[in-house]
């Protein structure tokens, strides 16, 4: 008996992953070719990456603060504060600043695609597209999937910046000089770990956008199902964003 | 089963999660028939709309539209047959992130053919039609419920479809409401359109069609006039025009949400 429940979940597993890669590969063919539905592309880079600035502002600032901090206690008893940019900056760049906005955006942007796909599902609204002649992988997803792949390395860069910048606030608050601070910055940085930290938001922007259409479109049972569909997201999406990090950094150590 | 300008639906079946919603059902609409499909709540009726439009995929038979076998095409060739066809969803399915305006042009924007002064005009026309031309501007979430389902008749109408289908077009409805939108199907169906509704409420379907098809468990039991389904002496028939003591509290397994494949 237990076999048979195992089984039966993994090929409901199998099945979703499989029609989340197919639903994932049309959305990205769709991308470069007609219509471009330029309109409902620049409102979801509005909602998602204007939206979300404020949020990822305020991770970036007091997680590049709380570094700081520890830093400063950490590195004072072998007089090496001098170092501080540079491990808030490396930090930050190469990990923190892509991981910590890509989990803010898929806890607000994730779960208000969710939402709206799947309350456009239990209305009947998909299906009147789909009636009317549209083809809403291309509508719904790919305009939600572009405006995400250039909203999230942004704002990836944004969090990295107002992080560094929040550091700096706590070090010259201990008295660090402001030239050692920034002039740290260079030393611990190398060309590719830039590659990396706009590379990372771009895939877990893809991630995110997909997971939450996937969920979406696949909502059934009415209110209670939409609610089950959001936390779906957020849960995975942040799973999904951590696990494929560790991946990521592997492949990019690889390849240094 | 390949005639021009009519629906057939030969020996379908649709079966979700192991459970039969439908089995071996059989319609033929004519071009210019006006049917009405009964049957008590959950039995199955929306799903044949939504196998007619091909947002469902029957898991045996085939469905025809003017002659072509639409059940094994590709969402892109289903785009060209749904041209023909339109569909009034039971809660009016309207876009709310688009004004009643948009709404109503949506499908020739997409379309793209007309220009945009062109379209306004048949905007116009058809709000027009359904008494809705202040509306225009106004959101969903802003109308009421009659309002809601007449701006969805309006942008049914919008790209001049041959078949339009109703689901449930006077559910939830006042009787000023009911009597509004029986009066405007029976407008469309003067103007030779061929309308398919399902619906459980008697008074419209006498109202608007004038032919009748029965479907009880997932079967279809009954097809003919209004004369021939009052004096039927099929028991589900019977039972549904004068439900008795056996019909209190009946468990009937709904319909319920099927997961379409897109």
């Amino acid at each position: 008996m237990p076999s048979r429940f195992f089984e039966k979940r993994l090929l409901v597993f199998f099945s979703e992953l499989q029609s989340f890669f197919s639903l994932s590969l049309k959305a990205l063919f769709r991308i470069f070719s007609p219509p471009f539905y330029y309109r409902e592309f620049m409102a979801q880079l509005d909602k998602g990456g204007v939206g979300s600035l404020f949020i990822v502002c305020l991770t970036g600032l007091f997680s590049g603060m709380v570094m700081a901090l520890q830093a400063i206690i950490q590195l004072k008893p072998f007089a090496a504060t001098s170092y501080i940019g540079g491990m808030v900056a490396v930090t930050m760049i190469k990990e923190l600043g892509p991981v910590l906005s890509a989990l803010m955006v898929a806890g607000r942007v994730g779960s208000s695609i969710t939402a709206e796909l799947g309350t456009m599902v239990v209305t009947e609204q998909v299906d009147a597209m789909q009636v009317e002649g549209t083809d809403i992988i291309r509508r719904l997803i790919t305009s939600r999937l572009k405006a995400m792949l250039i909203a999230m390395p942004l704002l990836a860069v944004v969090t990295d910046a107002v992080a560094i910048s929040g550091g700096y606030l706590i070090a010259s608050g201990y008295q660090i000089s402001p030239l050692m601070y920034w002039k740290s910055l260079p030393q611990f940085m190398k060309f590719q770990d830039l590659i990396e930290a706009v590379a990372k938001p771009v895939f877990f922007g893809f991630l995110i956008v997909m997971i939450a259409c996937h969920v979406g479109l696949r909502v059934s049972g009415g209110a209670e199902g939409v609610g089950v569909a959001v936390k779906r997201t957020v849960v995975i999406a942040s799973v999904c964003i951590l696990v494929s990090d560790f991946f990521i950094t592997k492949l990019f150590i690889a390849f240094r | 089963m390949s005639e021009k300008s009519c629906i057939v639906m030969d020996k379908v079946s649709y079966t979700v999660g192991g459970r039969s919603i439908l089995r071996d059902f059989d319609l033929r609409l004519e071009q210019g028939e006006n049917r009405t499909i009964l049957g008590v709540s959950g039995v199955g009726k929306t799903t044949i709309l939504k196998l007619i439009l091909g947002l469902l995929k029957p898991s045996s038979g085939a469905i025809f539209i003017d002659g072509i076998d639409i059940s094994g095409l590709s969402e892109k060739t289903l785009t060209q047959t749904r041209k023909k066809m339109a569909i009034v969803f039971q809660g009016g399915a309207l876009f709310d992130s688009m004004t009643v305006g948009e709404n109503v042009g949506y499908r020739l924007l997409e379309e793209g053919e007309l220009s945009e002064a062109e379209i306004e005009a048949i905007v116009h026309e058809k709000l027009g039609f359904v008494g809705l031309e202040k509306a225009i501007d106004l959101y969903p979430a802003e109308l009421s419920g009659g309002m809601k389902k007449r701006a969805a008749i309006a942008r049914s109408l919008a790209a001049d479809p041959e078949y339009i289908f109703f689901d449930e077009p006077t559910t939830g409805l006042d009787p000023i409401g009911v009597y509004n939108i029986q009066q405007l199907m029976i407008r469309l169906q003067g103007e030779g359109k061929t309308t398919l509704v399902v619906t459980h409420d008697m008074n419209t379907a006498f109202a608007v069609s004038n032919r009748f098809s029965f479907i009880h468990e997932a079967r279809l039991v009954f097809e003919g006039s209004r004369e021939e389904l009052q004096l039927s002496a099929i028991a589900s028939v019977r039972e549904f025009f004068t439900p008795g003591e056996e019909s209190l509290f009946r468990y009937v397994e709904a319909e319920g949400d099927h997961e379409t494949e897109r």
